[in-house]
């Protein structure tokens, strides 16, 4: 499923040597980069000529929240968009370095993308509910891979997405009206549940919340909250209260460029980087 | 500033209007200013010009028949007889003949055009698309007659040669592929139709999925769906377009006049087989007008005229209703809506 326009690092032994040489950016050993979810290592990305991240170096473990941050423009979306190789649409675009996801390369020639799209989930920044019911929308994922046996089994795993989307009792009077019927910011809950349905393993949000009411938008982060128990979740977000609120682990992107890593406690209150600081009190960006 | 204030509606302009007398200026110059009520009339006058030329045609169509209609009556729809020597006009032959041909061009022509528009829209590199694209575009440009002559020259030998023996020997168990194998008949016409009215749909149907939102496309993807499920979600979003476009395309094959009267016999019959001559209502128009010498002969082609007209209309109409029927239970459509 390789397209023509990605490219793929070779694919190293596993030997320890090896490992510990690919992560020395980090300073951690290869059992560590083995234990993470996410692991990504010297990722550079390139549309066109134009290279949008430089070398980026990154560990999510399992059942966290990890928060992307940073100026617009700065490639924390692309970077996102890397991780279920969602860029492999966009015409002229090429990647280099690794994507492990479970120890799995993302980028590896014989990747099965859609099943790795089924494991990755995602949620985009602007609603895009099909224009179909509510059960349809929910129910599509589900379809699509086979996942039920049965009427009875689609209808439990529909009622379940809904539910940990925290818009069931909202919804369960009319499945069948129309998904463009809800207001906006029933329509992100909506595709939430969409993207929960299949049980993702890692899900992305690209700025879930920033087209949401504030009533919206604390649902948003309630559910993002509640839904660490279950998956690892990584959000990209402009709104750096946000990051603070909902997350365990925070990244700040600048230019291209992952400046620094670290707790969301640590990152608000006394990052390593003076970048990091200069941007969290305001004085850019 | 004082030309704003005409201009917003109070309650007793807007809903109390019916109860006053209707007022020139409201309607004609809201903004009161000179420029502007000018331009408005003008406009108008446009648009009444265009209801105008309809009622007059449909007027005269209707006047002019007025021999024929009183003369056959209803039966003029269900006669077959069509014989100018005995002054007995009847229309079925024309109305198969134009309505089989059509749907005939519609069942080749709409798989391949979808199938064109998809490659185009989701599966072609750039440089394939755009030229392939142009392509079509010159294909919807050539003027019928052309592809008449080529319909006479390679398209009717080919498919008597070919492609009729084919079907005759393989699906002659079918009445549609009985009858004598002569490459000028209701399936030539048929086909040519379809190759006229593919461009058409395809360039239709290219813009409309072309105008179904990316989002789309990535929110099927990102559930893990393949190119085929990411297809349909997007065939499904441009539904009520492609509905419109499929209509566009009945209307031109109904309508087509030139090419299908080379090709399809011109025999006032109405036969099972699809290798016999047949004849559509354009063509017998086309063909007899200028010959056509009593004053019954002459109103029986004109209330072929009318019944051509109303023929189009009501496509037309349902084809509305169709794509507003789509859009509304697809809960509306990303794009196409009528």
């Amino acid at each position: 499923m390789a397209t023509p326009t990605s490219t793929t690092a070779p694919v190293k032994p596993p030997t320890d040597a090896a490992q510990e040489e690919q992560t020395s950016a980090l300073q951690d050993d290869g059992r560590e980069r083995a234990a993470a979810k996410v692991s990504v290592r010297d990722l550079d990305f390139f549309y066109g000529r134009a290279q949008a991240l430089h070398k980026i170096s990154l560990d999510v473990s399992s059942q966290i929240v990890m928060a992307f941050i940073g100026p617009s423009g700065c490639g924390k979306s692309t970077f996102l968009r890397t991780l279920n190789r969602m860029n492999d649409t966009i015409p002229g675009t090429r990647v280099e370095g690794s994507v492990q996801i479970d120890g799995q390369d993302v980028y590896a020639p014989g990747t099965d993308v859609v099943e790795l799209r089924r494991r990755v989930g995602m949620v985009f920044q602007k609603s895009n509910p099909f224009p179909k019911s509510i059960f349809d929308n929910v129910a599509y994922g589900l379809r699509i891979n086979k996942l039920t046996s049965g009427k009875s089994e689609l209808n439990d795993r529909v009622e379940e997405a809904l539910t940990n989307a925290a818009l069931w009792p909202e919804v369960k009077d009319r499945l069948k009206a129309s998904a463009l019927s809800l207001s906006g910011g029933q329509q992100q809950r909506l595709c939430i549940a969409r993207a929960l349905a299949v049980r993702p393993e890692v899900i992305l949000m690209d700025e879930p919340a920033s087209a949401l009411d504030p009533m919206a938008t604390q649902k948003i982060e309630e559910l993002i909250v509640e839904l660490k128990r279950q998956f690892t979740i990584i959000i990209v977000t402009h709104n750096m209260q946000q990051a603070a609120r909902v997350s365990d682990k925070t990244a700040f992107f600048w230019l291209g460029k992952l400046v620094e890593v670290n707790s969301t406690e640590r990152m608000f209150t006394n990052p390593n980087e003076k970048l990091t600081e200069d941007y969290i009190t305001g004085r850019f960006g | 500033m004082q030309n704003l204030q005409p201009n917003i509606p109070t309650p007793a302009t807007t809903h109390g209007a019916s109860a006053r007398a209707w007022n020139w200026r409201r309607t004609f110059a809201p903004t009161g200013n000179t420029g502007d009520t000018v331009f408005r009339l003008a406009l108008f006058g446009a648009a009444f010009f265009l209801m105008l030329v309809v009622l007059v045609m449909i007027g005269a169509m209707a006047v002019n028949s007025l021999p024929s209609l009183r003369q056959f009556g209803f039966g003029f729809l269900t006669s077959r007889v069509w014989s100018p020597i005995s002054g007995d006009f009847g229309a079925l032959p024309f109305i198969y003949g134009t309505i089989v041909s059509s749907l005939l061009a519609l069942l080749i022509s709409v798989p391949l055009s979808l199938g064109i528009a998809i490659f185009l829209v989701e599966q072609a590199p750039r440089g394939v698309a755009r030229p392939v694209g142009f392509l079509v575009e010159l294909l919807a440009a050539i003027p019928s007659v052309v592809y008449g002559l080529w319909g006479i020259f390679v398209l009717a030998p080919f498919l008597r040669e070919w492609i009729e023996p084919f079907l005759a020997r393989w699906f002659g168990w079918l009445p549609l592929f009985r009858g004598n194998v002569t490459g000028i008949g209701l399936f030539t016409g048929g086909i040519i139709l379809a190759i006229m009215i593919t461009p058409i749909i395809t360039a239709v149907v290219r813009d409309v999925l072309a105008a179904v939102p990316v989002s789309q496309r990535e929110a099927a993807l990102a559930l893990g769906a393949t190119k085929w499920e990411t297809t349909r979600v997007v065939l499904n979003n441009g539904a009520p377009g492609i509905a419109g476009a499929i209509i566009l395309g009945l209307g031109r094959a109904i309508g087509e006049t030139m090419a299908v009267t080379m090709v399809i016999g011109n025999r006032a019959q109405i036969s099972a087989s699809l290798f016999e001559p047949a004849y559509t209502i354009a063509s017998v128009l086309a063909n007899e007008f200028t010959e056509a010498t009593g004053e019954l002969y002459l109103s029986a082609l004109i209330e072929l005229g009318l019944i051509l007209f109303l023929v189009t209309f009501t496509v037309n109409g349902a084809a509305r209703l169709l794509v507003w029927s789509v859009a509304h239970r697809a809960g509306g459509g990303a794009v196409g809506r009528a």
